[in-house]
C-alpha cells in the first residue's frame, strides 16, 4: 500500500493488529471482540476446538468477510473494508483448509495466476504483444518455476494440479500463496491429513520459507506436533474469544486451555 | 520437427490462397460461397460466446442482443457516416466497439448474480434490445434496416476471423487468460490469490462482446439488411448450440462448432422444420458421449495429432515412433 514506507520506520514491530474484531452471522458470534497482535517475523499459531472461529479469523483477515465491528490493522492501515484482492496485494496471502487449487490448470499456471496483482501490463499490451508484456511474462515464468523448485515441485510444473498427490497439492498451495509476495502468510491447517513424518517435513519447510522470504506466519492447526514444534506464540480461541495468548510452554500448562480441551476436572 | 508457428503460418497462407482463387475465379457457386461466409461469421461469434460461456464459465444469453448492437451500429455508421466501401473495416470495428460497451453493461450484474439468475438477466438484455429496436423508427422498426452496403466478402470474413483467432489466443495466454480460467474454477480462491475478479469479468465480457459485435456487423453487411427478429431466441439458441457442440474453452472447438452447425443446417434443409429436431438430437448425443463438446478444452496442434496417431498405432499393435509425451491430444494453445 502507498502508506507502507512511511509506516515502516515508525512501527517495525507490530505488523498486524486485531482490535476488538467481531464477526457475527445473524445470532452466531463466530468471532467476538477478539484482540491480538502479530509481530514481524514470528510464527503464531491459532488453536482451539472445532467451531472456535479460527478459520473465520483468516476469512476476516483476507477480506472474504467484512467484520461486523472492530478494526483489522495491517502495517498501520485499516484493511476491514477493502476488497479481498487489494488486501492480498498489500501483502497478505493464504492457503485453504480444504485445498482450493485450480485443478484443471497446470501446476505452473496455478502459480502464475497468483502474479495477477503484481503484473503491470494491460489489455493493449496483450493484443500488441508488446515487449513489456513479453518481459513480464518471462519474469513471471522464471519466478514461478523457482517458487515451485523451493517447495519441491520443480519437476511437476506441466502436470495438472488435480493430478498431484495430497501432500503435493498442499505444497502447491503454499507456492501459489508465495507468488502473491506476501509479508504475512496465513496457513489454514497445513498439516491436515498428514502423517507424523510428513508433518516433520512440513515443519522444516515452513521454517525454511519463513527464513527465505522473510515472512511472518500465522497458522491455524489442530496438529499439536506442528504447533508446539514451530510456533513462537500461540493464541487459543474458544467460542470466538481468545482464551489465552502465550508461548507453547505457557499454553501447555494453562488451566483454562486444558479445561476447554479436556473438560473440567472435579 | 515442424514448429507449430511455421505450420500455422503455412496453413494460413494456403487457406488465404485457396479462398482467393475460389472467390476470384468463381469456382464454387454464390450459394456455397455464402455458406462459407456464414461459417466464418458464426465462427467469430462463437469465439466471442466461448469467452464468456466457455472460458469464463458464466452462462450468459446476451449474445443475440450484443450481436444486434454490433449489427445495427456498424450498419448505421456505414450507411450514414462512412459511406465509402474503403471505410468498411472501420465501420465493423466501430460496431464492435459499441457492442463492447454493451458488454461492459451486462458484465455489471455478474458481480453479484450468478447461475440461472444471471442467465435470466442476460436473456432479458437480449429481449430488451430486440424490443427497443422494434420500436425505434429511425432504424426501421420491426421492418429493420434496409439497403446496407453489401461490403462483406469472403476476404474480409477471413481476415476478421484470423484476427479474432489471434486475439483470443493472445488473450488466453496472458494474465487475463489465466485469471479467467481461475475464476471459472473457483472465484473465491482466485480473488484470494490477488486476481481482480470484477475487472476480469468486465474485460472478458467486453472482449467477448467486441467479437460478437464484429460478427453482427459482418452479417448485416453480408445480407445488406438486418431486422430485430434475427436477434431473438433462435440466435440465442443457435449460438449456444454451436458453442457446446464444438467444445467449450477451445478455439478449435469454436471453429468446429460453427462449421459443423452451419453445414448441418444447410445439408438438412430439404427436411424443412424437421432439421431442427435432428440438430437437437445431435446436440444431445454430443452432450451424452462428449460432454465437453467435440473439442472441449483441447486445441488442434501438431503435437496433439502426433500423440493421437501414436495412440492409435499402439492400439492396433504398432510401435510408436515419436518421442513426444503421451498426454492425449491436449496440445497447449
Amino acid at each position: 500500500m502507498a502508506t507502507a514506507e512511511s509506516i515502516k520506520k515508525m512501527n517495525n514491530e507490530t505488523i498486524l493488529t486485531f482490535d476488538k474484531v467481531s464477526m457475527h452471522f445473524g445470532g452466531v458470534k463466530a468471532i467476538d471482540e477478539l484482540s491480538f497482535e502479530v509481530h514481524r517475523n514470528e510464527i503464531v499459531g491459532i488453536i482451539g476446538p472445532n467451531g472456535a472461529g479460527k478459520t473465520t479469523v483468516f476469512n476476516v483477515l483476507s477480506g472474504v468477510y467484512i467484520p461486523t465491528s472492530g478494526n483489522v490493522v495491517f502495517k498501520g492501515s485499516k484493511i476491514n473494508n477493502l476488497p479481498a484482492h487489494t488486501i492480498i496485494n498489500s501483502g497478505i496471502a493464504r492457503t485453504f483448509q480444504n485445498i482450493r487449487l485450480f485443478g484443471k490448470m497446470t501446476v505452473l499456471d496455478n502459480v502464475r495466476t497468483a502474479f495477477f496483482g503484481k503484473t503491470k501490463y494491460g489489455i493493449l499490451d496483450i493484443f500488441m504483444n508488446s515487449s513489456k508484456k513479453r518481459a513480464e511474462e518471462a519474469m513471471i515464468k522464471n519466478e514461478s518455476l523457482s517458487l515451485l523448485e523451493s517447495v519441491g515441485l520443480g519437476d511437476k510444473s506441466e502436470a495438472l494440479a488435480s493430478s498431484l498427490s495430497y501432500g503435493e497439492q498442499r505444497r502447491l498451495e503454499i507456492a501459489r500463496a508465495l507468488a502473491c509476495k506476501p509479508e504475512i502468510l496465513l496457513l489454514d491447517e497445513p498439516a491436515a491429513g498428514m502423517n507424523p513424518n510428513e508433518i516433520d517435513d512440513l515443519n522444516k519447510m515452513i521454517v525454511f520459507i519463513k527464513e527465505k522470504f522473510g515472512l511472518t506466519i500465522l497458522l491455524v492447526e489442530h496438529q499439536m506436533r506442528l504447533v508446539m514444534g514451530i510456533c513462537e506464540r500461540i493464541i487459543v480461541m474458544n467460542f470466538g474469544k481468545s482464551l489465552a495468548i502465550g508461548t507453547p510452554s505457557e499454553i501447555r500448562n494453562h488451566k483454562e486451555v486444558l479445561e476447554a480441551y479436556l473438560g473440567k476436572g472435579r | 520437427m515442424f514448429s507449430n508457428k511455421i505450420v500455422n503460418l503455412i496453413l494460413l497462407v494456403l487457406t488465404a490462397i485457396i479462398l482467393f482463387v475460389i472467390h476470384h475465379y468463381q469456382i464454387i457457386g454464390a450459394y456455397y460461397l455464402q455458406i462459407a461466409q456464414y461459417i466464418g461469421i458464426y465462427a467469430i461469434m462463437v469465439l466471442g460466446i466461448n469467452l464468456v460461456n466457455g472460458y469464463l464459465g458464466i452462462f450468459s444469453l446476451g449474445h443475440a442482443g450484443i450481436m444486434a448492437v454490433g449489427a445495427y451500429s456498424s450498419s448505421l455508421i456505414s450507411k450514414y457516416v462512412f459511406t465509402d466501401p474503403v471505410f468498411f473495416p472501420i465501420c465493423i470495428f466501430l460496431g464492435g466497439i459499441v457492442a463492447l460497451l454493451a458488454g461492459f453493461l451486462i458484465s455489471i450484474p455478474s458481480f453479484k448474480v450468478r447461475g440461472d439468475y444471471l442467465a435470466i438477466i442476460t436473456l432479458g438484455f437480449t429481449l430488451i434490445m430486440k424490443s427497443v429496436l422494434q420500436n425505434l423508427d429511425f432504424v426501421g422498426g420491426a421492418r429493420g434496416l434496409r439497403n446496407i452496403p453489401a461490403n462483406t466478402n469472403i476476404g474480409w470474413v477471413f481476415l476478421w476471423l484470423v484476427a479474432a483467432i489471434l486475439l483470443v489466443r493472445m488473450f488466453i495466454n496472458s494474465k487475463y487468460g489465466r485469471s479467467t480460467l481461475a475464476l471459472h474454477e473457483d472465484e473465491i480462491a482466485a480473488e484470494l490469490v490477488s486476481v481482480d475478479t470484477k475487472k476480469t469479468k468486465v474485460v472478458v465480457f467486453g472482449f467477448s462482446a467486441f467479437l460478437i459485435g464484429v460478427s453482427g456487423g459482418l452479417l448485416a453487411h453480408l445480407l445488406s439488411f438486418t431486422n430485430p427478429n434475427t436477434f431473438g431466441y433462435v440466435m440465442v439458441s443457435e449460438g449456444l448450440i454451436m458453442v457446446y457442440l464444438g467444445g467449450i474453452s477451445s478455439i478449435t472447438g469454436s471453429l468446429l462448432g460453427a462449421g459443423v452447425w452451419a453445414l448441418l443446417v444447410e445439408v438438412l434443409r430439404p427436411l424443412g422444420v424437421w432439421r431442427w429436431i435432428i440438430g437437437a438430437v445431435m446436440l444431445i448425443m454430443v452432450m451424452i458421449y462428449r460432454p465437453g463438446g467435440l473439442a472441449g478444452g483441447t486445441e488442434l496442434s501438431i503435437k496433439g495429432i502426433v500423440n493421437f496417431v501414436d495412440s492409435v498405432k499402439k492400439r492396433i499393435g504398432l510401435k510408436p515412433e515419436s518421442t513426444f509425451g503421451s498426454n492425449g491430444n491436449s496440445g497447449k494453445h
